[in-house]
């Protein structure tokens, strides 16, 4: 059902999202419900398969990564569920509405491949960007921008701008600007691909303590894994050619405390195991 | 790190040992010497004949060294030294009072305020056209062909029609050279800012999608600043071809001043030197304006945090 998000914002204005003629139907109302969907683009040299015949739902609080070889239509689903793509076939229902409408009501927080920072903003203002946009009162908004900066470690940062930071102070800024507004839903494109390990380990641990305080929704692209594993409560394993689920992998036997070392340990090691597997089977070798 | 940024923040380039041969000042003053050089030599093949012809009528001696000389000092030589240009210039700009019809800033200022008018007129309708075009498509199937048509015009010819239909209904005077140099103008401004428009990155706009951000909010805090280099090398395109303009809307009207009419003044009477005076006075001014334009570009970047050269 939609939740609280958009009430959140004072300022977010009722949208037709909330016509009941596009409510989803009532076994539907998880966070994200998907059935049978599929994407089709139309090339020059025939169909291309993104996406076929994808089935998921995902209720609140759950942090589900997608994982698969590139190709496999990972960020495509996530595209779909945020709205920049167009499904061709199939159902999708976003906290109980079209994925449009959730997109018109600011039901969620994107976090791209890269940090996406204007470079002509300090961080601060990077950060205020959405809200901003959304029109919130300025008061209201350098609270909530220090509140983010905090919480990811940048509040002394505000005043820089992006080329002063580093690339995953760049990548924490960006995560901050999808939180500011407070949306239930976070959607993740490989948001920490281009880091190195080390700091890519650290951001996981601090991505993952921030799920655990807010609850939030997270929906998690990534082709690593062990950041998969580490970081989720279900990892859903893809194929390419067509995109399709081959395998969902539940982790949540691991607990929600997680420090680096278990993935050292026989149940994460168990668990990355049965991903590869599944990689491994949907993968072809025949290219 | 996102396309727009390496536009706007190419990387320094480090200057703190920079010798006389690492520096610019050798290679500018390479080119200047060079261009001086060929300048005299030109004046002295290309008035050689004359002079020559003269000295022998005059009954003057026309030895080798006598004739080179007398190429160099001529009242009304083909191609005039640079000396006697820049002597030219300096008596145009500080020999007589500003508001003397003689003094070659007064000229200026005539063409430099038109240049100015129409350039601000060419600038607002480039960006116009390029933000209507960016966002809507049928403006640019319907529009596009007509502006690329205007451009194919010789100014030469729209000139004088221009001139003499707006005087016919009363306007003359500044506004008919500033329309001549806002029609030359406009269109370097349209095409940067179209490029300039469409230049973020698919997922810059993608974020503004995600933020259900109205076009103007993405033209405002996305597409214009993400535009600004792109804008500032059209202007500077834009501020020439409008001194340009001015230039050609002074020539064929028998205008009173600016430096077009100086430039026929002296074709008509001959004022080879004159006539060079006024050419690298307008060149003058054109550098001048193009300075600012770089000026305001780099305090705009200062002012916007961005890391310039």
């Amino acid at each position: 059902m939609p939740r609280a998000s958009a009430a959140a914002l004072r300022t977010v204005p009722p949208t037709d999202a909330d016509a009941t003629e596009d409510r989803a139907p009532e076994p539907a109302r998880a966070v994200v419900s998907v059935s049978d969907l599929s994407l089709t683009y139309e090339t020059a040299d025939g169909p291309v398969y993104a996406l076929s015949g994808v089935d998921l739902a995902i209720a609140a609080g759950e942090f589900v990564s997608f994982i698969g070889p590139s190709g496999c239509g990972k960020t495509t689903l996530l595209r779909c569920v945020a709205d920049l793509e167009q499904p061709t076939g199939g159902e999708l229902w976003v906290n109980g509405v079209s994925a449009e409408a959730a997109r018109l009501r600011r039901d969620y927080g994107f976090v791209f491949q890269a940090p996406a920072l204007y470079p002509w903003r300090t961080i601060e203002r990077n950060v205020a960007l959405p809200l901003e946009i959304f029109g919130v009162p300025k008061a209201e908004r350098r609270e909530r921008v220090r509140r983010y900066l905090d919480l990811v470690h940048l509040g002394g940062f505000a005043k820089k701008f992006p080329w002063q930071l580093s690339g995953g102070m760049q990548s924490r800024a960006s995560i901050a600007r999808a939180l500011c507004f407070d949306p239930q839903l976070l959607l993740m494109d490989e948001p920490f691909g281009a880091l190195d390990e080390i700091v890519r380990d650290h951001l996981n641990e601090q991505l993952l303590s921030l799920w655990r305080e807010t609850g939030k929704t997270v929906l998690f692209v990534t082709h690593s894994i062990p950041e998969a594993v580490y970081l989720s409560s279900r990892v859903v394993v893809m194929s390419p050619r067509p995109g399709r689920i081959i395998d969902v992998v539940d982790c949540s036997r691991l607990g929600r405390q997680r420090p680096l070392e278990i993935r050292e340990s026989p149940e994460f090691l168990a668990i990355a195991h049965r991903v590869r597997e599944g990689l491994r089977a949907g993968h072809a070798y025949d290219e | 790190m996102p396309m727009t940024s390496e536009a706007l923040a190419p990387p320094a380039r480090p200057v703190a040992r920079a010798t006389l041969a690492e520096g610019n000042a050798l290679p500018i003053a390479t080119v200047v010497l060079t261009i001086v050089i060929v300048w005299y030599l030109s004046a002295l093949l290309a008035n050689w004949t004359g002079t020559f012809d003269a000295l022998a009528r005059a009954g003057n001696p026309t030895d080798l060294q006598a004739v080179a000389t007398a190429t160099m000092q001529q009242e009304r030589p083909v191609v005039p030294a640079p000396h006697q240009v820049a002597a030219e210039l300096w008596k145009g700009v500080f020999g007589f009072a500003p508001s003397s019809k003689r003094s070659l800033l007064f000229h200026g200022w005539v063409t430099l305020s038109a240049t100015l008018l129409g350039f601000a007129i060419g600038a607002a309708l480039g960006i116009a056209l390029a933000i209507a075009i960016v966002h809507l498509r049928s403006v640019e199937a319907s529009i596009m062909p007509w502006i690329v048509a205007s451009q194919t015009v010789p100014i030469l010819a729209v000139a004088p029609i221009v001139i003499v239909a707006l005087g016919a209904v009363g306007i003359d005077g500044l506004m008919p050279k500033a329309l001549i140099a806002a029609y030359l103008c406009f269109f370097p401004v349209t095409v940067g800012m179209v490029k300039g428009l469409n230049a973020p990155d698919r997922m810059l706009r993608d974020l503004m999608r995600t933020y259900s951000a109205s076009q103007t909010g993405i033209l405002l805090r996305l597409r214009l600043p993400s535009a600004l280099p792109y804008l500032f090398a059209s202007l500077k395109i834009a501020l020439a071809a409008s001194l340009v303009g001015t230039i050609v809307a002074e020539l064929p009207t028998g205008a009173q001043a600016g430096l077009g009419a100086r430039l026929l003044a002296g074709s008509y009477y001959g004022q080879t030197v004159q006539i060079w005076a006024a050419l690298i006075g307008a060149a003058l001014l054109a550098a001048l304006l193009v300075q600012a334009v770089a000026l305001a570009e780099a305090a705009t970047y200062r002012a916007m945090g961005v890391r310039s050269r």
